[in-house]
């Protein structure tokens, strides 16, 4: 393996493309692209892309909407189908699932209020390559800060996911009315992980904790050693 | 010609916001709503040339979210105002 290539995806109105950005410089190395949504191709020979959290478009249609449709996203499909790590986080989520990457949809919050405080989530898989550096059933605390952060899915998308373990994370408690409480979901291939706490927000002692390290940690060892 | 999609959300999805309408509603003092639900309309200007499966294509790829709503297209003659 050449220099680790990361790529972060930046839309009109993304906020969290440069702490995206910072979290895979400081804790996975190597070089950090930076792509603007209107682009039709991703740089050469990257590794994991990015979708960063923020209001892409505005939130104008729906939260992801009109970002799912841009440009780049095509060849994030492509990428994706390929078997390239994709994260996506808070708005890059709803962008996943808005480009038919991820199932599912993310509503309003159930209590109409914008949500921005730390929560407690618990790992349910700790085999995927975005989780391998948790162990299951842990207990860790990444700070949400969205308004539809509400996770729907009709009950056998929810039973699918479930039973295929492409759940990633569940909220300890309720924060936003999420169906059984999901807070971040894989594809089922397993290269592509939507959450919507944020990790990047949680990488060293600074920020308040350092309990979203370990997934970059987990992509970046999954890479090298395959 | 001039068209019209409603998008609204399907049965059983969570309506936040139409509760809280509701909420207001009953706060002006009328009582008898026993349910609101918001959508969205979307009036588009299109030619003739636009066809019906065109307008689907639309609704099913971008206006809608076929996960969580539902849609309805009606075309709507220029004079008529919308």
């Amino acid at each position: 393996m050449g220099v680790f290539r990361s790529a972060v995806i930046t839309f009109p109105g993304s906020n969290c493309d440069r702490d995206l950005a910072v979290a895979l410089e400081q804790v996975c190395g190597g070089e950090v692209l930076r792509v603007w949504h209107g682009d039709a191709a991703l740089p050469d020979k990257v590794e994991f892309i990015a979708l960063p959290g923020g209001f892409s478009y505005g939130d104008y249609l729906r939260s992801g909407a009109m970002a799912a449709r841009s440009p780049i996203m095509q060849a994030v499909i492509e990428a994706a189908t390929r078997g390239v790590p994709v994260l996506g986080v808070c708005n890059g989520f709803q962008v996943l699932t808005e480009a038919g990457l991820l199932p599912g949809a993310l509503l309003r919050n159930a209590g109409m209020n914008f949500i921005c405080r730390e929560v407690a989530l618990t790992v349910e898989n700790s085999q995927s390559q975005f989780t391998a550096g948790y162990h299951a059933g842990q207990q860790i605390t990444i700070p949400v800060a969205h308004h539809d952060g509400n996770f729907f899915a009709d009950s056998e998308t929810l039973d699918r996911l479930e039973g295929e373990g492409r759940v990633a994370f569940r909220y300890a408690e309720d924060v936003n009315g999420s169906a059984r409480q999901i807070a971040g979901i894989l594809n089922a291939a397993g290269n592509v992980l939507g959450m919507m706490p944020h990790p990047e927000r949680m990488i060293e002692a600074a920020q308040g904790g350092s309990d979203g390290r370990a997934l970059f940690e987990s992509v970046i060892k999954g890479l090298v050693a395959s | 010609m001039k068209v019209r999609v409603t998008v609204s959300l399907k049965n059983g999805v969570l309506d936040p916001q139409g509760r809280a309408i509701h909420h207001a509603i009953e706060g002006l003092g009328i009582h008898g709503v026993q349910d609101v639900r918001a959508g969205k309309l979307i009036e588009l200007e299109v030619d003739n040339s636009v066809s019906d499966a065109d307008l689907e294509t639309m609704c099913k790829q971008l206006l809608a979210n076929m996960v969580i709503e539902n849609y309805r297209i009606e075309r709507v003659a220029s004079q008529e105002t919308v």
